[in-house]
C-alpha cells in the first residue's frame, strides 16, 4: 500500500516569518521525492506539515486522497524519520522498532515477527538489544528507518536523513535506502540541503525558496533545464556574470536590458595554449588566478576580461600555475535576460557545426 | 595537571578544610557532643517527648505533602515550558522562581494577610470552619509556597536540552498524550525527576522562616521540628534541643546519601544513552 500526495495553496507562517507561500505539489504514488533547498527555505515546514506535527494556516493536504488536514499525525498513515533520529533513548533497539506496533495494540507474536523482519533489513538483527547510544549514526539511522516502517505506513517523510552521518557512511547509506524504498514501492518524501543526495536517492526533485517551490523535475530535468533564476543559481557551481555579452560568441545575447547569466565550471574549457583548444579563435585569454586540487581534477579560478570565472582542469594535461595566462572557451551560458532563464550555447559552435 | 603540589596548593587545600572543618565538621561534632552530653537515657527522652514526636510527624506530613504536590506542579510546568510556545512563557519562568528570591518570612505573611483575619476571605473561610493560619494546612502551604521551584528547576534544563523530537516521533505513531509522557518524557528526565526530589524533601523538612510566620508554635499541634527546636534553645534547654536537632541532621544525612546515589545514577544513565 502506498499513497499519492496533493498540496493545495499551502500557506503558513510562523510570527511574522513566512514559511510556506502558496505551496503547490504533487507528488505521484511509489516515488521518491527530495525537497531541496538552501536552509531556512521552508522545505521541513512542508515536510512536518505533510507529517501532521504544524498545522498550514489555509491550504489542503491530501494523502491517498482523503484530506488529512484535521487527522493527526498518528492517524495519517505515515512514518516520520527525524533529522536527529529522535530514537526512544531509554528502548533497546527492538523496543524502538516496535514502539509503533505496540501502541496500535498489535498482537505480540505478529511484533515479533515483523521486528524481525525489519531488524534483518536494516542489517541490525545482532544489534536488537542495544541501546541507541551505544550505536553508530549510520546504524541508528537505519533504526529509525525500521522503526518508521514497523507500522506499515503508506507515505514516508525522511527529514535531512543523512546530516548528521559522516561524509563516507553517507554514501554508502544513500545508496541503500534508495534501494530499501524502491524494494517496498513505498512513496517517501526526504528533506535535503545537499544537491548530491538529492540528485543520487530522488526520482524526482522539488526544489524550494522561501516557502515557494521553484521548480519540480527529474535530477536530469533540474540541472539541464533550470526555469527560475534561482534554480540556476542554486544547482551545480555558478558564477553570476552581470554582462555575459562580453564573452566571445555570446556578443548579440538580447538587444535591451540587462545582460545577467550564469556561468558553471562545466560550462568551461579551460586550456594552457592554442594547441589545446579545439576552437583557438572563438577562445577568451584569460590569466590564471588560483588553482586547487580536488582529488580528482584541478579547480582553476581564471580570469576573463575583469571576471572572475570558475572552471576545471583534468589532472592529466599540463598543470596551471598562479599568473599563468590560459585559453578558456565558454560552452554556454544561463541567460536570464528579459526576466526569462534561457540556455545560450556559444555561437562558434553553432557556426562550426554549420561548416562541417 | 602538575604533579608537584606547590606551596599554593598546599595552602589552597589547607584554607579549604581549615573553613570545612570550621563551617561543617565542627557544628556536626558539637551536635552530636552536646546532644549526648548527658548521656544516652536524656537524649532518648527528649527525641520520644511527646512534643518532639508530634513535630516529626507534622514536619514529615508537610514534607510528603509538599513533595507530592510540587512533584506533581513541577512535572506540569516544566513539560508547558519546554514542550509548548507560548506568549508570556518567560514571565511564568520568572514567576516559578519567585520563592527563591523572597524571603520566607514574606511569603509566610502572604498567607496571613491571603487566609488570617484581615483577609477579604475570612469571613467565608470562617463561616465554612476552615482555619488555614495557626493551623496545619497553613505549614502545608507555607512548605509547598518555599519548596516549589526546586523540581521545576531540574527538569527544565534537561527537558530543553532533549528538546521535543522524541515525544514528536511517538506522537507519529499515534501515541497518546499520556502515553507519550508514560513511555517517552518519563523514562527520559527519571533521575533529574528523583533529583529534584530529594532537593525539595531537604529544603522542606529544614523550612522554618515561612513556616514559622504561620504556625503560631501551639505546641503538639502546629510546631514542626525546626520550630520545635527554636522553643527548647529558647527555653535553655539545650540538650534537648540538639538532640532534636540531631534528628534532622541524621535526615539530611540520609538524604545526601540519596542525592549522590541518584547523582552517579543520572551519570550513569547519560553516558549510555546522552
Amino acid at each position: 500500500m502506498t499513497a499519492e500526495v496533493h498540496l493545495q495553496h499551502i500557506q503558513k507562517t510562523f510570527g511574522g516569518f513566512k514559511a510556506s507561500n502558496d505551496v503547490n505539489l504533487t507528488i505521484e504514488k511509489g516515488r521518491i521525492i527530495g525537497l531541496l533547498g538552501p536552509s531556512g527555505s521552508g522545505k521541513t515546514t512542508i515536510l512536518r506539515m505533510i507529517a501532521g506535527l504544524e498545522t498550514p494556516d489555509s491550504g489542503d493536504i491530501y494523502i491517498g486522497g482523503q484530506r488529512v488536514n484535521d487527522i493527526e499525525p498518528g492517524k495519517r498513515g505515515i512514518g516520520f524519520v527525524f533529522q536527529n533520529y529522535a530514537l526512544f533513548r531509554y528502548m533497546t533497539v527492538r523496543e524502538n522498532i516496535a514502539f509503533g506496533l505496540t501502541i496500535q495494540k498489535t498482537p505480540k507474536k505478529k511484533i515479533k515477527e515483523r521486528v524481525d523482519a525489519l531488524t534483518e533489513l536494516v542489517g541490525l538483527k545482532d544489534f536488537g538489544h542495544r541501546y541507541p547510544m551505544q550505536l553508530s549514526g549510520g546504524q541508528r539511522q537505519r533504526v529509525a528507518f525500521a522503526r518508521a516502517l514497523a507500522p506499515e505506513p503508506e507515505l514516508l517523510l525522511l527529514d535531512e536523513p543523512f546530516a548528521a552521518i559522516d561524509a563516507k557512511v553517507r554514501k554508502e547509506l544513500r545508496g541503500w535506502l534508495r534501494k530499501a524504498i524502491h524494494k517496498l514501492g513505498i512513496t517517501s518524501i526526504f528533506v535535503t540541503h545537499d544537491q548530491d543526495e538529492a540528485v543520487e536517492v530522488a526520482d524526482d526533485i522539488v526544489i524550494v525558496n522561501r516557502g515557494h517551490i521553484e521548480q519540480t523535475g527529474t535530477p536530469v530535468e533540474i540541472y539541464q533545464q533550470p526555469r527560475t533564476p534561482f534554480v540556476a543559481d542554486f544547482i551545480g557551481e555558478a558564477v553570476h556574470v552581470p554582462d555575459f555579452t562580453i564573452f566571445k560568441g555570446f556578443e548579440n545575447g538580447r538587444a535591451s536590458g540587462a545582460h545577467e547569466g550564469i556561468i558553471r565550471p562545466e560550462f568551461l574549457e579551460i586550456g594552457a595554449d592554442d594547441s589545446e583548444m579545439r576552437m583557438p579563435l572563438a577562445s577568451e585569454d584569460g590569466t590564471v588566478r588560483g588553482v586547487y586540487f580536488r582529488g580528482n581534477s584541478a579547480e582553476v579560478d581564471v580570469e576573463v576580461k575583469g571576471q572572475l570565472l570558475k572552471g576545471t582542469r583534468s589532472l592529466e594535461k599540463p598543470p596551471l600555475h598562479e599568473g599563468d595566462t590560459a585559453k578558456v572557451f565558454i560552452h554556454r551560458i544561463y541567460s536570464f535576460a528579459g526576466g526569462k532563464t534561457e540556455i545560450l550555447e556559444n555561437r562558434a559552435k553553432q557556426i562550426d557545426s554549420v561548416i562541417i | 595537571m602538575q604533579k608537584e603540589k606547590g606551596a599554593l596548593g598546599w595552602a589552597l587545600i589547607g584554607i579549604a578544610a581549615l573553613f570545612l572543618l570550621v563551617m561543617l565538621v565542627l557544628p556536626l561534632v558539637l551536635v552530636a557532643s552536646e546532644a549526648l552530653a548527658k548521656g544516652w537515657q536524656t537524649y532518648l527522652r527528649a527525641i520520644t517527648e511527646p512534643f518532639a514526636v508530634k513535630a516529626l510527624y507534622l514536619t514529615l506530613e508537610a514534607t510528603v505533602l509538599a513533595v507530592i504536590s510540587n512533584t506533581v506542579f513541577g512535572l506540569a510546568s516544566a513539560f508547558l515550558l519546554t514542550k509548548f510556545s507560548f506568549r508570556g512563557k518567560s514571565l511564568i519562568g520568572s514567576m516559578i522562581d519567585l520563592p527563591f528570591a523572597i524571603s520566607p518570612v514574606v511569603a509566610g505573611l502572604f498567607f496571613i494577610m491571603l487566609f488570617g483575619r484581615m483577609s477579604p476571605l475570612y469571613p467565608f473561610l470562617r463561616a465554612e470552619h476552615i482555619t488555614i493560619v495557626f493551623a496545619v494546612p497553613g505549614i502545608i502551604l507555607a512548605t509547598v509556597f518555599v519548596t516549589f521551584p526546586f523540581i521545576t528547576r531540574e527538569l527544565v534544563p534537561v527537558m530543553e536540552a532533549q528538546g521535543r523530537d522524541e515525544e514528536e516521533a511517538a506522537a507519529t505513531f499515534g501515541a497518546s498524550g499520556w502515553q507519550i509522557f508514560r513511555y517517552v518524557t518519563l523514562p527520559n528526565i527519571k533521575w533529574a525527576l528523583v533529583y529534584g526530589v530529594i532537593l525539595c524533601t531537604a529544603r522542606a523538612m529544614g523550612e522554618f522562616g515561612a513556616v514559622s510566620v504561620v504556625s503560631g508554635h501551639v505546641r503538639g499541634k502546629t510546631n514542626t521540628l525546626p520550630l520545635h527546636i527554636e522553643i527548647l534553645y529558647n527555653e535553655y534547654n539545650f540538650t534537648a534541643a540538639f538532640a532534636v536537632a540531631s534528628i534532622l541532621v541524621i535526615l539530611a544525612v540520609l538524604i545526601l546519601v540519596l542525592r549522590n546515589l541518584a547523582e552517579g545514577r543520572a551519570k550513569r544513565g547519560e553516558s549510555h544513552d546522552g
